[in-house]
């Protein structure tokens, strides 16, 4: 008896499931370190014994965090804002796809050996790719608002009146709030661009880990998940001018900037080494061969390996996780408690959490995968989890685990896969940058050329990730438009 | 023998009373028919006799409760969900047992939906969604059913059909209806109500539509 004719969207989840097994099954997952769990108990008695007092380190971990946040957030609203007005031109576009796919830490990266550690790195590195964000999250919202309320506008009346008479009244709050969200991110950015050098909370943090001091890491996560939920009470338009002119005050300008060097580095470093050094065509091509070979390509196999995995992952545990806060399902103790383990993962950047296990289980792309799906499976989870208290079931509705599986996924799962498809590029983004860690995904390739100050490659490989980003951002709306995934939970 | 007995019992919410002083009893095998004008709590008074009832009941929900994205089979086979192993529940879910199949289509053949049994409850029509929840009350073994407006989006004929079905299915049948012509010849019971009070309770021998007109509002 054929029962089911097969649903396009059972056939896609199915072709993903099998990718993704393929993929695992030839993933280096193994738990390297001898003794992880001798390891886990030393960081969690450091968990349950925070010293906020260890050093000062701590406060000017945390007050840098949020300069950078503050300044590279405000450019990239900023440009982004300027940039939506001239969406309309292909070369805005052009240029906003381009730099939203390339990764805070790879800008960081680049801009690191043009400027050094001076500020500029990290609020460039920020509010570049943030610019390229907001100018498309803001023009769609200009394009939805714009209406009638502009056909009734004047003949004649000039653009700019238009435009903040009519076009911008309305849609000023959506800004806003999206402005506030992108603080939020900002803040995960700028702790992440730690790792690079940058004084931020993640250069503490790892200083932190690799002296074992675990009860500082925790003090320093503990006062960034209270600086982040906390948002919403110190994130007040009066005082935004306030924090950027704190925020300019307390970072160390007196870094001196080579322009000899940045010209240095955009019209000779990067330029393949061969026609810097007269090896013509043939040259190139050698060049190109034995880069591809040897980083480009196995690079980009580990990291669409390990994205594939990391998404089947997250959307496996978004749909674990949404239960136990939904009401439908458990009572406000469970609930309350899960909420806190989901704020937690979800406020914690990947590359943290990565770090993490990285420390605890050695390298493989175990740590990544983890890392990748409680990060992103928390985010999904909380929001699918939220939307499940709007239900109302009927009154004889089953309990349990015939609850979840006909009364609640039935009802959500699109809205999941929609999020789950969503959020593809994002781990994509992350997964790249893990290299950075150690995990053999493009971010090492990277990594190791800017090491070895052979930015040349560098820059190629970077270039070779924003590909790779775009292709999986068109792939990506494709099957959610040819699955009609839609969700009103997260627009952006 | 009643399988209710309310005396003097409120019903609705904390801050909102909708019905006061209730008294009513319901022996097994009763026919009853509630009418009244909309919003004078009728869906109330249901939800309290479940909530009351000494037996177990099976319901037809004014929204009626459908999981849209499921077949119309694993709607009505949710009717029994309680009955079966929680394995047996997740194993139906992606491969149902030809068993279940044939004792669903049993309750969908008369209800005219033996061809939608595998059709997604979003591509259905108004009316063969409403009949799906009456399934799914029909292939409950409860034997006490109770229906908010479960025939609203069927025709007249077809209304009758459904109900008639009911009837003999259920040892006893609890419904709200608004067409008084159709629950004076479903019902052997009326319960009519008024300015939140239950203002008529009788049996239907003999009763016209236009006797029912006090409990409206000219």
């Amino acid at each position: 008896m054929r029962l089911y004719r097969r649903s396009p969207l059972a056939r896609t989840l199915f072709s993903f499931f099998t990718i993704a097994l393929v993929f695992l099954a030839f993933a280096d997952v193994e738990i390297a370190t001898v003794d992880p769990w001798d390891e886990f108990g030393r960081l969690l008695r450091g968990v349950v014994t925070p010293d906020f007092f260890a050093t000062e380190n701590l406060i000017t971990a945390i007050v840098n965090t949020l300069a950078f946040a503050f300044l590279g957030v405000a450019f990239g609203v900023g440009f982004g804002f300027l940039l939506a007005l001239g969406f309309h031109s292909r070369i805005v576009r052009t240029f906003c796809v381009v730099v939203r796919a390339v990764h805070e830490l790879f800008w960081a990266l680049i801009f690191l050996q043009m400027f050094g550690l001076s500020p500029l790195t990290g609020i460039l590195a920020i509010g570049i790719p943030y610019a390229g964000i907001v100018a498309k999250v803001f023009a769609e919202i200009l394009e939805e608002a714009d209406g009638h309320a502009v056909d009734a506008a004047p003949t004649g009346a000039g653009r700019l009146s238009t435009l903040l008479f009519v076009r911008l009244p309305d849609v000023w709050s959506h800004f806003r709030t999206y402005a506030l969200y992108r603080l939020e991110c900002g803040l995960r950015s700028s702790a992440v661009l730690g790792f690079v050098g940058l004084p931020t909370l993640g250069f503490h943090l790892e200083t932190a880990f690799h002296q074992g001091q675990y009860s500082e890491v925790s003090a320093l996560l503990i006062l960034f998940y209270i600086i982040i939920a906390s948002q919403r009470l110190w994130a007040r338009r009066q005082l935004v001018p306030l924090y950027l002119i704190g925020a300019a005050l307390v970072l160390p300008w007196s870094v001196d900037i080579s322009g000899a060097n940045i010209i240095r580095f955009l019209t000779i470093d990067i330029v393949p080494f061969p026609l810097r050094d007269g090896g013509g065509l043939s040259g190139l091509a050698d060049w190109l061969w034995l880069l591809t070979s040897t980083q480009a390509l196995p690079g980009s196999i580990a990291t669409i390996q390990l994205t594939m995995i990391a998404l089947v992952a997250t959307g496996l545990l978004s749909a674990v996780l949404f239960p136990f806060i939904s009401p439908q399902m458990f009572g406000r103790p469970t609930r309350m408690l899960c909420h806190l383990v989901l704020v937690i993962t979800r406020s914690t950047p990947e590359y943290i959490l990565a770090f993490v296990f990285l420390q605890l289980w050695g390298p493989s792309m175990l740590p990544a995968i983890v890392a990748l799906a409680l990060h992103n499976g928390g985010i999904i989870g909380h929001l699918i989890g939220r939307h499940t208290e709007t239900l109302t079931l009927r009154d004889d509705a089953p309990r349990g685990l015939n609850r979840y599986a006909y009364e609640l996924l039935p009802r959500v799962y699109r809205s999941l896969l929609a999020l789950l498809f969503y959020r593809w590029e994002v781990i994509m983004r992350e997964t790249a940058i893990l290299g950075i860690l150690g995990i053999a995904t493009l971010g090492f390739y990277v990594d190791s050329a800017f090491a070895e100050l052979r930015f040349d490659r560098a820059i190629f490989l970077i270039a070779l990730t924003a590909l790779l980003n775009i292709a999986i951002d068109v792939t990506s709306r494709r099957v959610r438009a040819y699955l009609r995934l839609r969700t009103t939970l997260e627009g952006r | 023998m009643y399988i209710l007995d309310l005396a003097g019992v409120p019903a609705g919410y904390a801050d909102r009373p909708v019905l006061e002083d209730i008294h009513l009893r319901i022996e097994p095998g009763e026919r009853i028919a509630i009418v009244g004008e909309s919003g004078v709590g009728k869906t109330t008074l249901l939800r309290l006799i479940r909530e009351r009832c000494g037996m177990p009941t099976a319901i037809i929900p004014q929204d009626l409760g459908l999981v849209q994205a499921l077949s119309v089979f694993h709607n009505v086979y949710m009717g029994q969900i309680h009955n079966r192993s929680t394995i047996h529940n997740l194993r139906t879910l992606f491969w149902p047992a030809g068993r279940d199949v044939d004792a669903v289509r049993d309750v969908l053949t008369p209800l005219r939906l033996s061809d939608e049994t595998f059709s997604a409850v979003r591509r259905l029509s108004g009316g063969q969604q409403q009949r799906t929840a009456v399934a799914r009350a029909l292939f409950n073994d409860a034997p006490v059913l109770i229906g908010d407006e479960p025939v609203s989006a069927v025709d007249d004929h077809q209304a009758r059909e459904v109900l008639a079905l009911a009837g003999a299915q259920k040892e006893t049948v609890i419904l709200a209806l608004h067409d008084r012509e159709l629950a004076l010849s479903f019902a052997d019971r009326v319960i009519g109500l008024k300015d939140g009070k239950i203002a008529l309770d009788t049996l239907t021998a003999g009763l016209q539509p236009g006797d029912l007109d006090g409990l409206y509002r000219s």
